[in-house]
């Protein structure tokens, strides 16, 4: 299952020379349901209403030394997803498993501490991780200072290769001052300085890059690329932007409303989509290309927005947007359809055994099997 | 500046004409008083506008210059700092305290606007030149429900009755996809998109010429950003819109608009037809902005890098300001401003295009072949 994805990286070949398992981080039906409570009695009765069904049961594997990235919309569970990797909200189903061994119910502080120097988190707003009143040298050395790891010479050596791999050299002319006095691209630096003083195997990253212009934001992922090379780094990069998604990850999973839609390496999902929400995000994904009539008229624009996750349509949970549906996807969810090539897609459309169906006119691709950006690129 | 205030106090449109004004796909817009009908829409010409600050005085805008035809969406970009939104408010006039238009004219249908009183300006902003901001959550009142707050600018500002303004603002609403029974939601019930589009029909509420978007969908998910462009385009083609849309994301100007102007530093770099500018950038800096940003159609891992960070408009370089993290600088580039030179419609200022519109072969030849070295990549 995992060998196709596997990227050709100096990380991955250390994982088939024996060091440590390929799969690093496994999902296996992942829930997350949030309770909604009607009144502040049923509340305390704990007697919810209903649940918000954030994420609601995906299998997921990041392997060694991939970047994986999790595209969705507001509301598709991709962040909640994340957090749930790096133990910062309880799952309430399913399973994590990290480098094979059960974390799912690991929750006492020194297990969670031990956890997290392996696998870290970055935010997308570094004004909201930094300290406005913390020294640069302060902030990236916290995470040592907590979990008591090294002292003295040895933790300051720490910080400043840290410091450094992060792109701010030298580390003495950034390490004294205060998160106001650099730039935005470099704010966001200090913050994977902070990610990397831990030395983690694995980096979530939640929208590292949105709030940059466009070529600081180049300057970020080559130096989150670059990383992941020399320090043999794993990311799961969450994204609403398919088209960083596209720059960045050898794999990419599609999200919506809690599910994953579509999975894959990145050439085959952004190239030949199957799932009709994917051949949609393709089609609406921004690009400096003028269009013209022809992409015009190939562009799927989706009514509506995706719906409250406290009320998830039945069967195919994407069927009431979805402009090939038929009666099957409003009775049954669709699963995940292994397609080959390491891709799969939850559509029926895509069910082995099915013929091709001619989408009509105005939406995304002619058939199931033409890749929907060939007339285009 | 008297009379000025004193004309302008007298509404020139009819109340009861209004609600019937939206529909009409060429309805006659009554011209504000002095107005040349034979001269474009908006003509904005060396505009300039400084920030004091106790550091210093920053050049946010140095001598820009561009003009809107009827009709025609402009598109106005560039990275954080280049004073593209600062040009923007410069044209309305609703600038922070410490910001001043230093010097230039902006001319609405031939009337210049900079040297109006705050109060003359009032009769041009909603009415014929209006604005909407990035974050609707924050430019919508949370207390007061939605149609209320559409109906306010027109009951204001067109003198109509409470009872007209309220059936034009569901009239708007309904204009930009909202249903008419959700005017009486407030702000917090309606999702980010439909927030967004509240906020449009607030920007047509009293039928302006001029539409300006400040980055209107950077906020806002990838579908949903979808819907608000085509609704956009669709009431530029209804309404006969003139739009000016701020943005750092190049595919909305692809999108929507007919013209780009790429600024930098406060200055422009290059303008033309989107078309043109977009498939033969001509300035390094557009070239450069173009390859950095991300594209599905292209191959992957392609990202350039462009090197350095934009000078600090305190205290600007001499010459062109781009020379610093330009690839092809020559010796002139620090020292002497670019005059802009003109190919077709296209407007460049670099001192690689001589002013006679020849290009050296060699200099072509280094700038088709650009290569940049940085490129993104593991698989490089």
């Amino acid at each position: 299952m995992t060998a196709p994805f596997a990227p050709v990286t100096p990380a991955a070949a250390h994982a088939s020379d024996g060091d440590g398992p390929a799969t690093l981080v496994e999902l296996s039906d992942l829930k997350v349901h949030f309770p909604v409570y009607g009144s502040v009695i049923d509340m305390l009765r704990r007697r919810p209403a209903g649940f918000v069904r954030a994420v609601d049961g995906i299998d997921l594997t990041l392997v060694r030394g991939e970047v994986l990235a999790l595209v969705g919309e507001s509301g598709s569970g991709k962040t909640t997803t994340g957090r749930v990797i790096v133990k910062l909200t309880r799952q309430t189903g399913g399973r994590i498993v990290f480098e094979g061994k059960d974390v799912s119910g690991l929750w006492s502080q020194n297990e969670l501490r031990a956890y997290r120097r392996r696998i870290q988190l970055i935010f997308q707003d570094p004004y909201e991780t930094l300290d406005p009143k913390q020294t640069i040298y302060d902030f990236v050395a916290e995470p040592l200072v907590v979990n008591r790891i090294d002292s003295g010479e040895g933790r300051r050596a720490r910080v400043i290769s840290a410091i450094e791999d992060a792109g701010l050299r030298p580390a003495s002319d950034f390490m004294n001052r205060f998160p106001h006095e650099l730039s935005g691209g470099q704010r966001q630096r200090v913050v994977i300085a902070g990610a990397l003083v831990m030395d983690p195997d694995v980096i979530v990253a939640d929208e590292p890059v949105s709030m940059l212009d466009v070529s600081i934001r180049t300057e970020l992922l080559r130096l989150m690329l670059d990383l992941r090379r020399e320090r043999g780094l794993t990311y799961l990069f969450i994204t609403h932007d398919l088209s960083l998604a596209w720059v960045i990850a050898d794999r990419i999973a599609v999200m919506y409303l809690g599910k994953i839609m579509e999975i894959g390496p990145a050439e085959a999902v952004i190239r030949s989509p199957r799932n009709p929400y994917t051949k949609a995000l393709v089609s609406v994904a921004p690009s400096p290309d003028p269009p013209d009539a022809g992409t015009r008229a190939q562009r799927t624009i989706l009514e509506g927005e995706t719906p409250d996750a406290a009320h998830v349509p039945t069967g195919c949970r994407f069927h009431p947007r979805c402009p090939v549906a038929f009666d099957r996807c409003k009775a049954e969810e669709p699963p995940l359809f292994d397609l080959g090539g390491g891709q799969a897609a939850a559509c029926w459309l895509v069910e082995p055994g099915q013929l091709p169906v001619v989408d009509p006119p105005g939406t995304a691709a002619a058939t199931t099997t033409t890749p929907v950006t060939d007339a285009v690129s | 500046m008297t009379t000025d205030a004193a004309t302008d106090a007298t509404p020139d449109a009819v109340p009861g004409a209004m609600p019937g004004a939206i529909p009409g796909a060429t309805h006659t817009r009554t011209l504000p008083k002095l107005a040349d009908p034979d001269a474009p829409l908006l003509v904005v010409e060396g505009l300039t506008t400084y920030f004091t600050l106790d550091s210093g005085t920053v050049r946010a805008v140095d001598g820009v210059s561009f003009t809107l035809e009827q009709g025609q969406a402009l598109g106005i970009a560039g990275e954080s700092g280049c004073g593209k939104t600062t040009t923007a408010l410069s044209i309305v006039q609703i600038l922070p305290s410490n910001a001043k238009i230093v010097s230039g004219s902006v001319k609405l249908m031939g009337i210049d606007l900079v040297p109006k009183s705050e109060n003359a300006l009032r009769r041009y902003r909603w009415r014929e030149i209006s604005i909407v901001f990035q974050g609707a959550m924050n430019a919508l009142n949370p207390v007061q429900r939605v149609r209320d707050q559409i109906a306010e600018p027109i009951e204001e500002r067109m003198g109509a009755s409470s009872a007209a303004a309220r059936k034009r603002a569901g009239e708007l609403l309904e204009l930009v996809g909202i249903p008419r029974a959700r005017g009486s939601a407030y702000p917090h019930e309606l999702s980010g998109g439909m927030r967004q589009r509240a906020m449009i029909a607030m920007a047509l509420a009293c039928d302006p010429a001029i539409v300006i978007g400040d980055e209107p969908t950077t906020a806002l998910d990838v579908m949903v950003q979808a819907q608000i462009l085509e609704l956009l385009e669709d009431l530029r083609h209804k309404l006969g819109l003139s739009l000016i849309l701020i943005t750092h994301d190049l595919s909305v100007i692809a999108e929507t608009c007919d013209r780009v102007m790429i600024m930098y530093a406060g200055r422009v770099a290059e303008e033309g037809p989107v078309a043109e500018v977009f498939e033969r950038p001509r300035h390094p800096y557009t070239q450069r902005l173009l390859a950095a940003f991300p594209n599905i159609h292209a191959d992957r891992r392609t990202l350039e890098v462009i090197p350095g960070s934009p000078p600090d408009l305190r205290d600007p370089p001499p010459g062109c300001r781009f020379a610093p993290r330009c690839a092809f600088a020559m010796d002139v580039c620090s020292v002497e401003v670019p005059p802009e030179v003109t190919f077709g419609r296209v407007r460049v200022a670099c001192h690689l295009y001589p002013a006679d519109g020849s290009i050296a072969p060699e200099v072509r030849a280094a700038i088709a072949g650009a290569e940049s070295p940085d490129v993104i990549g593991v698989d490089a």
